[in-house]
């Protein structure tokens, strides 16, 4: 039964309410930095660890929060630990953090994060909210890297870094920039929504 | 010295405009630009807390933060700022403006997670604007974001009348391609200034 519940919760976290695609949560930073798979990737990383400690801190303190003050207990435990995410990419990531910049901070409003607390750690115990939080980090992840994945191979002709394209294949600026992001999603959105058949009428 | 005012002021509302440059406040963008009228209430209330949080964040910043070292923690009082400020605005207007709480005060409690107000206080820290510069700043953006988010919206209230579209492509779908083609032409103001 525990197992049932804990496939359920994984399967919730990575297809069925997947975040970006049926929640359309976190859209902000699934669009402006996934210009490049490595951005992508450390972002991804940077919400996956968010998540995770919140929901650890989160289900752990749910009984002693009192009811009144809980969204400012979830902003200040979000906010603390975006910090030390910021810190880390600083320290060992430059160039990433260059790139990235106020992008990571804004962490703290991405409401996958909130949605999350609100909807689930507050209401499940550890193991479970460990679980969800690892599926939901990785939906998210997976959904930007592929996003990027597109972006990075049309806008520079490259994927992580390695030339893909060939030499004679016009470079595709438009895809790298901001439109490019809104297209990708957008169609994204409509290949998933036509297989999951999860459509709005 | 107003030319550089001005400057900033276009900057911000056209050439860096939040929702399709800087991709910022996309969550409520999507959910909200069903409508004309959600989408104007909302900008409404976004004007009012973005310019808000600027006029309380710079002086915080570089008055109490700055001096005592500690600007490590600026994203933890950023954010208590934010929300406290929302708090206090829906508490103001539900005791003296009721008419003004009835039209836009269930957008409130949704601005706290509107990306675009934490990063605009972010944005005037990496900027390093003085404080009116950031107050104008601040106002620009939330006139941009307003902007985008209405222009979205009355295309999306027009674009539900047509029959011929695949429906997984229907709501968030094709208001993404929608604000695609208007980032595209957004791009056109880039050099202005």
């Amino acid at each position: 039964m525990a197992e049932s519940k804990s496939v359920k919760t994984i399967m919730n976290g990575i297809w069925r309410d997947h975040p970006v695609f049926s929640m359309l949560l976190g859209i902000c930073s699934a669009l402006a930095v996934s210009n490049k798979i490595e951005n992508a990737i450390a972002m991804g990383a940077g919400v996956t660890f968010v998540l995770l400690a919140t929901g650890i801190i989160i289900s752990l303190l749910r009984k002693i929060i009192p009811k009144q003050v809980r969204m400012i207990v979830y902003m200040i435990t979000i906010a603390s630990f975006v910090i030390i995410v910021d810190r880390v990419l600083k320290a060992y990531f430059p160039e990433i953090s260059d790139s990235i910049g106020p992008y990571v901070g804004l962490i703290i409003t991405n409401c996958i994060i909130m949605g999350r607390a609100e909807g689930f750690y507050v209401a499940n115990n550890l193991g479970q909210s460990f679980l969800d939080a690892l599926s939901n980090g990785f939906a998210y992840t997976y959904t930007l890297v592929a996003v990027a994945a597109v972006r990075e191979l049309l806008g520079f002709g490259t994927l992580l870094g390695f030339q893909v394209m060939p030499d004679f294949m016009p470079r595709w600026v438009v895809m790298s920039m901001a439109p490019g992001a809104f297209f990708v999603l957008g169609t994204l959105i409509w290949i998933t929504k036509t297989i999951s058949g999860q459509t709005e009428d | 010295m107003a030319m550089n005012f001005i400057l900033i002021f276009v900057a911000a509302v056209l050439t860096e405009n939040a929702a399709f440059t800087y991709l910022l406040g996309m969550c409520p963008f999507i959910s909200l630009s069903k409508s004309l009228r959600t989408a104007s209430g909302m900008g409404a209330a976004v004007i009012f807390v973005i310019t808000l949080t600027a006029i309380i964040n710079w002086p915080i910043y570089h008055l109490i933060l700055v001096p005592l070292g500690s600007e490590l923690i600026y994203y933890i009082v950023f954010i208590i700022v934010i929300a406290g400020t929302v708090q206090l605005v829906e508490m103001i207007m539900e005791k003296f403006f009721p008419v003004l709480q009835a039209a836009f005060g269930i957008f409130l409690p949704l601005i706290t997670v509107n990306c675009t107000v934490l990063a605009v206080s972010l944005f005037m820290v990496i900027k390093e604007y003085s404080y009116l510069q950031s107050v104008i700043y601040a106002f620009g953006i939330a006139v941009g974001w307003i902007i985008a988010i209405v222009i979205v919206a009355a295309i999306n209230e027009k674009l539900e009348l047509v029959g011929a579209m695949p429906k997984g492509m229907k709501g968030p779908g094709i208001i993404m391609v929608t604000a695609g083609i208007l980032a595209l032409s957004f791009l056109g103001f880039s050099g202005m200034v």
